[in-house]
C-alpha cells in the first residue's frame, strides 16, 4: 500500500536538548494511526514537522512524495491547503462565529460565491451535528462542541491528511466518544488519512489502525491496537493500564527519603 | 457588532479627528495667513543689527499685521543683515517707506514696523527699502547711558 | 538555617557570574531587537501586499484602536487643558500678561502634550489591548492554526492592526489638542474672565501652522508607528502562557512609554532647533 507520510531518521533538538532521536514512521493512505507517549516525549513536535512548521535537524519528512523541509513559502502553503489540523483545545478564532470559523478557509482560498460557501459550511457543520449552532460564538460553545466545530473547520477543504493534536483532552466521556467516532467516520467518508497524537489510550485504541509508541524521543513499540494491548514490554504495559509504578518511577529522582528527613545518623 | 454601527462609529471618529485638525489649523494656528502665500510681494531691507528678530516674525504697519519676515541673511560684503519680507498684496507702501525693528513691550518679541512716506511711486516685488532703523540693543543703550553719566561727572 | 552547608561560590567566581549575566542580557536584548526589526519589516512588506484583501479588517481595527480610545482621549484632553489654563494664569498674572495664557496652553498642547500624552494613553488603552489579544491568540494556538490553514498571520492579523493604530493616532492627538485648547478656554475665559479676543488672537499669533501644528502631527504619526509596532511585537513574541501574556502586556506599556518620551526628545531636537 502507498504511504502518504514517510518519516525517515528524523533528529531534532530545541537548543541543545534532543527531542527526537532517529524517528522512522510510515503512514499508509486511508489509515488512522496514533502516536502515543507521555507528555513531552516529542509527539507534538513530530506533528508540527509534518505540517512543515518545524524543520528536522537531520532526516526527511515527506508528505505525498514531497519533502516538507525543502518547500518554499508558497509551496508549503499549497501543501497545507490539503491538510487539516485539529488543535488540542480547538483553537477556534474567538472573534468570529462558528459558521465563519468553518467558512474561514473557503473565503481565504477560493472565490466561491457566498451562497455556495454557505451550503458547504452547513454540510460540514451537519457532519459534526452542529448545524443548529452555526450562529454561536466560540465563547458560547461547550468544550465538546468547540472541538466539533474545530473538526468541521479542519475538514473544510476536504483535506487528504487530517492531524489531531490531543483531540480527547479535557472532554467528558460522551463528547470523547462522539469525537472518536467522528474521527473514524470522517476519515472513511472523506477517503483521508489521519494521524492522532494522544495519550488517551483506551479511547484511541478503539478507532485506530496502527499505533506508534514513543518514549523520550524514540519509537519504542509499534503495532496494531491488539498488539499494544497484549504487549509484554514493561513501559507499554504501565502506560496502557495506567499503573502507578514501573519503568516510569512514581518518585522524582532525589536523595533517599531517610536522608532527606535527616533521620538516624544524619541528625547526630 | 453590526457592520453599519461600526461604520457609523468610525465615521464619527474620523470626522472628529479631521474637525480637530481644522480647528487647530484655523482657530488655534495661523494657517489662514500661511496658506495664501500667493498674494504677497517681497521687499528687502538691510539692517546694521537685527537684535532678536526671527524668521516668521510679523511685519506691522500702524500696529496691523501686513506681512511676515521670510528670510534673514548676513551680507558678507557690506557686513549687514539682509531681511526679506513678504507683504500682503492688498497693502501698498510708498517707495520711501521707512522700516524699523521694534519690540512689543519691554521684553516681548521683536517685529518689523513699516512707516509710510510721501512718495507717489509704490513699492514693487523685490524692491529694497533704504531708510532702515536697527533694533535697539539694551546693552548698548545702558552702556551709552553710563558713558554719558561718567562724562557728566568728569565735567563737573 | 540551611541544612546543607553551601556558602556559595567564592567572590571571584561570583563577579565573573555577574559579568556573564550582564553579557547574556545584552546579547539577548540585541537579539530581540534584531528579531523585532525583522518582524517590523515583515509587517510593512506583507501588509502592503495584502492591503487590498484585508482593507475591511483594517477598518475594524480603526474602531478598536481609535473609536474605543475616544472617550479617554476627550476627557483627559479637557482636563489637561483646564489644568494648563489654571497654572498658566496663576504664573502669567504675576507678570501682568494673563492674556498670553492662550499662547501657553496652545503651544504646549500642540507641540508636546497633545502628541505625547495621547500616545501614552493610546499605549495603555489600545496598545496593551492589542498585545493581550495577540498573545491570547497565540496562547490558544489560533495563530499557528491560521498558519496551518495556509493563511499568513502577519498579513491577516498583524497588518490590519498596525495600520489601524497608525491611522488612528494622529486623529486622536488632534482631538486631544483641540479638547485641551477648549478646556483652557473654558477655565481662563469663561471661568476666570480673561479677555476672549486677546486669548484667541495672541494664540493665533504665536502658533504657526507649519512649525507647530504640522510638526505635532508628524510626531503623533511617529508615536503611532512606535506604539503599535511595539504592542504587536510584544504580543506576537509573548510566551504562550497566562504569565507570558500578562508580562508582555506590562512590557508593552513600559517599552512604548519609554519609546514615546525618547523619540519625543529626538524629534523635538530636530524640529525646533532653528528657532
Amino acid at each position: 500500500m502507498e504511504n502518504l507520510v514517510e518519516i525517515k531518521d528524523v533528529n531534532f533538538a530545541y537548543d541543545v536538548r534532543p527531542v527526537l532521536k532517529g524517528i522512522n514512521m510510515t503512514v499508509p493512505r486511508g489509515r488512522i494511526i496514533a502516536i502515543m507517549g507521555l507528555s513531552g516525549c516529542g509527539k507534538t513536535t513530530l506533528l508540527r514537522m509534518i505540517g512543515g512548521a518545524l524543520k528536522p535537524a537531520s532526516g526527511t519528512v515527506t508528505v505525498a512524495g514531497r519533502s516538507m523541509s525543502e518547500l518554499g513559502q508558497d509551496a508549503l502553503y499549497e501543501m497545507r491547503r490539503k491538510m487539516g489540523m485539529l488543535y488540542q483545545f480547538g483553537a477556534l478564532f474567538t472573534d468570529i462565529s462558528a459558521f465563519d470559523n468553518v467558512a474561514f478557509q473557503m473565503r481565504e482560498h477560493s472565490d466561491l460565491p457566498e451562497a455556495m460557501v454557505e451550503d458547504l459550511v452547513l454540510m460540514k457543520l451537519n457532519a459534526v451535528g452542529l448545524r443548529g449552532a452555526r450562529h454561536m460564538m466560540p465563547s458560547e460553545l461547550s468544550g465538546g462542541m468547540a472541538r466539533r466545530v474545530a473538526l468541521a473547520r479542519a475538514i473544510a477543504l476536504d483535506p487528504m491528511l487530517i492531524m489531531y493534536d490531543e483531540p480527547f483532552t479535557g472532554l467528558d466521556p460522551i463528547s470523547m466518544g462522539v469525537i472518536s467516532n467522528l474521527v473514524r467516520r470522517l476519515n472513511d467518508a472523506l477517503g483521508a488519512t489521519s494521524i492522532i497524537v494522544t495519550h488517551d489510550v483506551q479511547e484511541s485504541l478503539k478507532i485506530v489502525d496502527y499505533v506508534y509508541f514513543m518514549s523520550d524521543g524514540a519509537v519504542v513499540t509499534e503495532g496494531t491496537p491488539d498488539d499494544i494491548r497484549n504487549s509484554r514490554a514493561p513501559f507499554v504495559h504501565q502506560f496502557v493500564w495506567g499503573e502507578m509504578d514501573g519503568p516510569m518511577p512514581f518518585h522524582y529522582p532525589g536523595e533517599p527519603y531517610a536522608a532527606d528527613l535527616q533521620l538516624g545518623a544524619a541528625r547526630a | 457588532m453590526d457592520k453599519t454601527i461600526l461604520d457609523l462609529w468610525i465615521g464619527i471618529f474620523v470626522t472628529l479627528g479631521i474637525a480637530a485638525l481644522f480647528v487647530l489649523a484655523l482657530k488655534v494656528g495661523n494657517a489662514s495667513t500661511t496658506f495664501n502665500t500667493g498674494a504677497t510681494y517681497r521687499i528687502i531691507a538691510d539692517f546694521d543689527n537685527i537684535g532678536g528678530l526671527k524668521v516668521r516674525a510679523p511685519v506691522k504697519s500702524a500696529g496691523v499685521v501686513v506681512g511676515r519676515v521670510d528670510d534673514i541673511q548676513f551680507d558678507n560684503r557690506k557686513f549687514v543683515a539682509r531681511v526679506t519680507m513678504n507683504v500682503d498684496r492688498r497693502y501698498e507702501f510708498p517707495k520711501d517707506t521707512s522700516v524699523s525693528i521694534l519690540t512689543s513691550g519691554l521684553l516681548g518679541e521683536q517685529y518689523i514696523g513699516l512707516e509710510a512716506g510721501g512718495d507717489s511711486a509704490m513699492l514693487k516685488d523685490g524692491d529694497a527699502l533704504k531708510l532702515t532703523q536697527s533694533a535697539v540693543v539694551l546693552e548698548k543703550l545702558i552702556g551709552q547711558f553710563l558713558y554719558n553719566k561718567a562724562a557728566e561727572g568728569g565735567a563737573k | 538555617m540551611p541544612r546543607t552547608s553551601s556558602w556559595g561560590p567564592p567572590v571571584l567566581e561570583r563577579g565573573a557570574n555577574a559579568f556573564r549575566i550582564v553579557g547574556r542580557r545584552v546579547t539577548n536584548g540585541v537579539w530581540r531587537l534584531g528579531y523585532a526589526s525583522r518582524f517590523f519589516l515583515l509587517t510593512l512588506t506583507r501588509s502592503a501586499l495584502s492591503f487590498r484583501r484585508f482593507r475591511g479588517l483594517t477598518f475594524r481595527e480603526i474602531y478598536f484602536a481609535g473609536v474605543l480610545s475616544l472617550i479617554i482621549i476627550i476627557v483627559s484632553g479637557l482636563f489637561v487643558g483646564m489644568v494648563l489654563g489654571l497654572q498658566g494664569y496663576e504664573t502669567l498674572q504675576k507678570y501682568g500678561s494673563s492674556e498670553a495664557v492662550g499662547t501657553l496652553v496652545a503651544l504646549s498642547l500642540v507641540r508636546e502634550l497633545g502628541p505625547v500624552v495621547s500616545a501614552l494613553l493610546f499605549a495603555s488603552r489600545a496598545g496593551s489591548a492589542m498585545t493581550a489579544e495577540i498573545g491570547l491568540m497565540k496562547a490558544t494556538e489560533q495563530i499557528s492554526a491560521m498558519e496551518m490553514m495556509a493563511v499568513d498571520p502577519i498579513a491577516r492579523v498583524i497588518g490590519p492592526r498596525f495600520w489601524g493604530g497608525v491611522l488612528s493616532m494622529p486623529l486622536l492627538a488632534a482631538i486631544f489638542s483641540a479638547m485641551g485648547v477648549f478646556g483652557g478656554y473654558l477655565i481662563t475665559v469663561v471661568v476666570i474672565g480673561v479677555d476672549e479676543g486677546a486669548f484667541w488672537s495672541q494664540m493665533q499669533n504665536a502658533v504657526d501652522f507649519r512649525q507647530d501644528i504640522v510638526n505635532g502631527v508628524i510626531k503623533s504619526v511617529v508615536f503611532g508607528v512606535a506604539v503599535t509596532a511595539i504592542a504587536l511585537f510584544e504580543g506576537y513574541d509573548a510566551p504562550p502562557t497566562a504569565e507570558g501574556v500578562s508580562g508582555a502586556t506590562t512590557r508593552t506599556v513600559v517599552t512604548s512609554s519609554l519609546a514615546i518620551l525618547g523619540l519625543d526628545f529626538v524629534l523635538t531636537a530636530f524640529m525646533f532647533k532653528g528657532i
